[in-house]
């Protein structure tokens, strides 16, 4: 039988890529708009592009906060890309101060260079090392340690705990590029655009929705 | 370290592919769908479609296309040409692009960008610009496929745009497109260096030497049409080439 996950839409961009990439990885896919049918799922993805508040106010106003909080706490896998991935944090910065899920201890910030050398956003292919904890070994699990992945973005997450991250990316400097901590994963980079390396991630993911 | 981004792009009309030379006398180079795939397999790291298509019909093929080649190419698609509403941009991502490229749109209302940009993010918002050169060290903004020049200043423009809202710039020098004597570097220079956004180098690469040169003046991605469709160079050629220059490129497998 065919793994059923949920994408969460929140009318925050391009959800498609990520449907797409789900049936590649052989995931019999819903997208869901309300947070009524959330618990019928195994596995949950909140993807997400766009801005921070706007998209957390979205989620309240649907009672989504509350119905994800539920659903992670019963266990199940939740995976946050990108922007879906910083809404997971406690607060952001991004055009103001504003309250995240809190699913994650820490806060989203702004990359800030001086020089106009390293370019914001911070696009495109770039190395994470993964760490050596079982949950990320889980997440990265066949996908070779310094491999390369596709990132679009310029506000980072900063973890309270650090052991929580599963991956660390160099950009000017060392930021968490992806979280595995139990039934919560997320990553600052797009794993439906990261080629071969991203559709493994998923599919890591996947196998953990089936156990 | 942040690789550089190899990208194919692929001018498309009426569901095919097409090539010019300084934007005219347009030849058939194949199916889009298959190119992209191909590209994918033989490592590039984003792809653009500019659909050059006037026409409503030709516009839904479009769309149609887009829609198949994400279903089998998982790294970032870019799509551009004629999009004028915050409706024909959600139309396009919905089929699966990524990110979309505004040109002529733009400069008729640059609004458009901020109100795209707060839409849809900052990082889905491209704008190209497509640059001739009018004196020293002085480029125009030519719109509708480059047969009107707005008067505006390039760099101006590009310091513009980055206010409203842009995520990334598509530069491409008119003067070199389809030539194959190398990028315009002295433009690549002029705007790279007064942005804080990453700019995608585009029109004249013709050997792999011009893409190192692209990286060495501040291009965050390089991009070449007709070099890749026609065989002339691989995207493994030019990656390699890189790589031998010490300019990080994401491996090819």
């Amino acid at each position: 039988m065919q793994t059923k996950v949920a994408v969460i839409d929140y009318g925050c961009g391009n959800i498609k890529s990520v449907v797409n990439a789900l049936h590649y990885c052989n995931a019999d896919t819903y997208v869901i708009d309300s947070p009524l049918k959330i618990s019928n799922f195994g596995g949950a993805i909140l993807p997400g592009v766009g801005a921070f508040g706007p998209a957390v106010d979205f989620l309240k106003s649907k009672g989504f906060d509350k119905a994800i909080l539920n659903y992670v706490n019963s266990g199940k896998m939740l995976y946050g890309i990108c922007l879906g991935f910083q809404l997971f944090f406690a607060k952001s910065y991004e055009n103001g101060e504003y309250e995240g899920l809190n699913l994650i201890s820490g806060e989203v910030r702004k990359f800030e260079f001086k020089d106009k050398v390293l370019k914001i956003p911070h696009t495109g292919w770039n190395n994470v090392e993964s760490s050596e904890s079982e949950d990320a070994k889980k997440m990265f699990s066949a996908v070779a340690n310094e491999e390369t992945f596709y990132f679009v973005h310029s506000y980072y997450g900063i973890l309270k705990d650090l052991s929580q991250a599963s991956s660390f990316c160099d950009y000017g400097i060392k930021f968490c590029s992806s979280v595995s901590y139990k039934n919560v994963w997320g990553s600052q980079f797009h794993p439906e655009k990261s080629g071969k390396n991203g559709l493994k991630i998923l599919s890591n993911f996947i196998d953990e929705v089936n156990k | 370290m942040l690789a550089i981004r190899v990208i194919p792009c692929l001018d498309v009309t009426n569901g095919r592919v097409v090539k010019g030379t300084n934007f005219v006398d347009l030849k058939d180079a194949g199916d889009p769908v298959e190119i992209a795939k191909q590209y994918n397999l033989d490592g590039a790291d984003e792809l653009v479609f500019l659909d050059i298509t006037a026409t409503h019909e030709g516009r839904n093929t479009t769309i149609d296309l887009v829609r198949r080649t994400a279903e089998k190419v998982f790294i970032p698609l870019t799509v551009g040409g004629g999009l004028k509403t915050l409706e024909d941009i959600r139309n396009i991502l919905n089929a699966g692009a990524d990110k979309v490229s505004l040109n002529s749109s733009a400069v008729k209302d640059p609004e458009f960008i901020k109100k795209a940009s707060d839409k849809f993010g900052v990082q889905c918002i491209v704008i190209a610009i497509d640059a001739k050169k009018v004196g020293e060290n002085k480029w125009n903004v030519f719109v509708h496929g480059g047969r009107i020049d707005t008067g505006l200043d390039v760099v101006l423009w590009a310091q513009k745009v980055v206010e409203l809202g842009a995520g990334e710039i598509l530069l491409t020098s008119m003067d070199k497109d389809g030539t194959k004597d190398g990028y315009d570097i002295e433009l690549l220079k002029a705007v790279s260096s007064s942005i804080s956004i990453p700019v995608i180098a585009s029109g004249g690469a013709g050997k792999v030497e011009h893409f190192s040169q692209a990286c060495e003046y501040g291009a965050s991605a390089i991009l070449a049409a007709s070099l890749f469709h026609y065989k002339k160079l691989t995207i493994k050629e030019v990656k390699k080439y890189l790589k031998s220059k010490n300019i990080p490129v994401r491996a090819t497998t």
